[in-house]
């Protein structure tokens, strides 16, 4: 029941997801952070199933930045994405596969171009301007359909995000409390509140 | 007795229920592929859509690569699993290539993938692979495997994925042997579109590309967006 969407632009992605954590009709929590900074320019939100996300993500974590320590360079965001859908690719075969589906976002520190990456549980990945993920999905993507336009700016990107949120509101039964929204640009990640977009 | 056949029935029923509402896995994704035979040249094309059931998630996905200069292998079925069995094909197409000092054949090839899959019998990867290109003689070679790796080596067409019914219609009707490159363009093209239309898992353009002994030639055609 998570909400997980990402805009890219050309040097910028603005990932959201809402920041409950709930377990069968209980909402445990209402400030859960569900992305994971995995390099200064690269971010990873996830959502599924709830022991299988955070741990997934700790492990890919941990071994993205095992790798930076190593060879003293950060994984570009495209082999980032490649290395987790590997590593999401074997568990599938393997006796209890992770259920995590996730989006990675990143700007190439090289080239300063922006990236969005879906993979999904069964470790299907795609390059692609916008992303959604579970039944959020049904509801934002006829909006980011309708109004991504290539090379948007950050605030065209802010008003997508918004339509989304109130698509969301209007028409699905899920009640969020709140929603994490975080920008990956060439200075790195920020979060903005959802009243400063 | 009685009850135990009514027991039957509704298992029955539940069953077939559920078959209809879950679609196998190799429609799960949604993708058409076919290749042709010309005169010297052959063609593969695909679409490009990529989805999880009827929600399109992207519009660009790609299934055919080039694994060799004249060599092209499109991949339908379980997105997941064309990424992977592309990216242990090409570790093994480049292995072949430092081994034996010289680039693989497309029916050298063929069996090389029809190994890869029949290797995993009893846990298949959910892929159905069409392999097109020209061998050393300029020969066009088309083939085709099911997900095991039992090859099929028609002389004129191959087709697979979800639209596979609607293309060896739309093929049926309009290949005709001896084309030259650019009939052949506008045959495959035709035939891809056209059975795609009618397929709602696959669409959302296409991309060709006819092999000659001159080169590739690699095309993005448009199709209906819905």
């Amino acid at each position: 029941m998570d909400a997980l969407f990402a805009i890219a632009g050309k040097d910028f992605v603005i990932s959201v997801s809402d920041t409950a954590s709930a377990r069968s009709i209980v909402r445990m929590k209402k400030n859960c952070d569900k992305t994971y900074k995995l390099s200064s320019h690269t971010l990873l939100a996830v959502c599924g199933e709830p022991g299988d996300t955070a741990n997934f993500a700790e492990y890919i974590q941990g071994n993205v930045r095992l790798y930076s320590v190593r060879n003293s360079q950060d994984l570009s965001p495209s082999e980032t994405a490649n290395f987790i859908r590997n590593e999401l690719a074997g568990s599938m075969r393997s006796r209890k596969p992770y259920n995590v589906n996730m989006l990675v976002a990143g700007v190439d520190q090289n080239t300063g171009a922006a990236s969005l990456y879906r993979i999904d549980y069964l470790a299907a990945m795609a390059k692609v301007p916008f992303a959604a993920h579970g039944y959020c999905a049904y509801f934002v993507y006829s909006v980011m359909d309708h109004e991504y336009t290539e090379g948007l700016t950050l605030e065209q990107g802010f008003d997508i995000v918004k339509n989304c949120l109130t698509a969301l509101k209007e028409r699905f039964i899920v009640d969020f409390p709140d929603f994490s929204i975080k920008v990956i640009s060439t200075n790195g990640t920020r979060e903005y509140d959802l009243a400063e977009i | 007795m009685k009850l135990r056949a009514e027991l039957a029935i509704k298992c029955a029923t539940h069953e077939s229920q559920t078959e209809s509402r879950n679609h196998s896995i190799m429609q799960y994704n949604g993708s058409a592929i076919v290749a042709m035979v010309g005169k010297n040249c052959v063609a593969i094309a695909a679409d490009k859509r990529l989805g999880q059931q009827a929600l399109t998630v992207d519009m660009d996905f790609e299934k055919v690569f080039r694994m060799t200069d004249r060599t092209f292998i499109g991949l339908s079925g379980l997105a997941a699993d064309v990424k992977t069995v592309h990216d242990t094909l090409r570790m093994r197409v480049n292995l072949y290539k430092h081994r034996e000092e010289r680039v693989i054949e497309p029916k050298t090839m063929a069996h090389l993938v029809s190994h890869m899959l029949y290797e995993r019998r009893f846990g298949p990867y959910y892929i159905e692979p069409i392999i097109a290109g020209l061998d050393k003689d300029n020969k066009p070679y088309i083939c085709a495997t099911d997900l095991i790796g039992c090859l099929s080596l028609p002389e004129d067409f191959v087709v697979t994925g979800t639209a596979s019914d609607n293309l060896f219609g739309m093929c049926e009707s309009l290949w005709e042997p001896e084309l030259e490159p650019e009939d052949l363009f506008e045959t495959i093209s035709q035939a891809l579109l056209n059975a795609v239309d009618r397929d709602a898992m696959s669409g959302w353009g296409a991309v060709v590309h006819i092999i000659t002994p001159d080169g590739v030639i690699t095309r993005d055609i448009k199709g209906r967006m819905d």
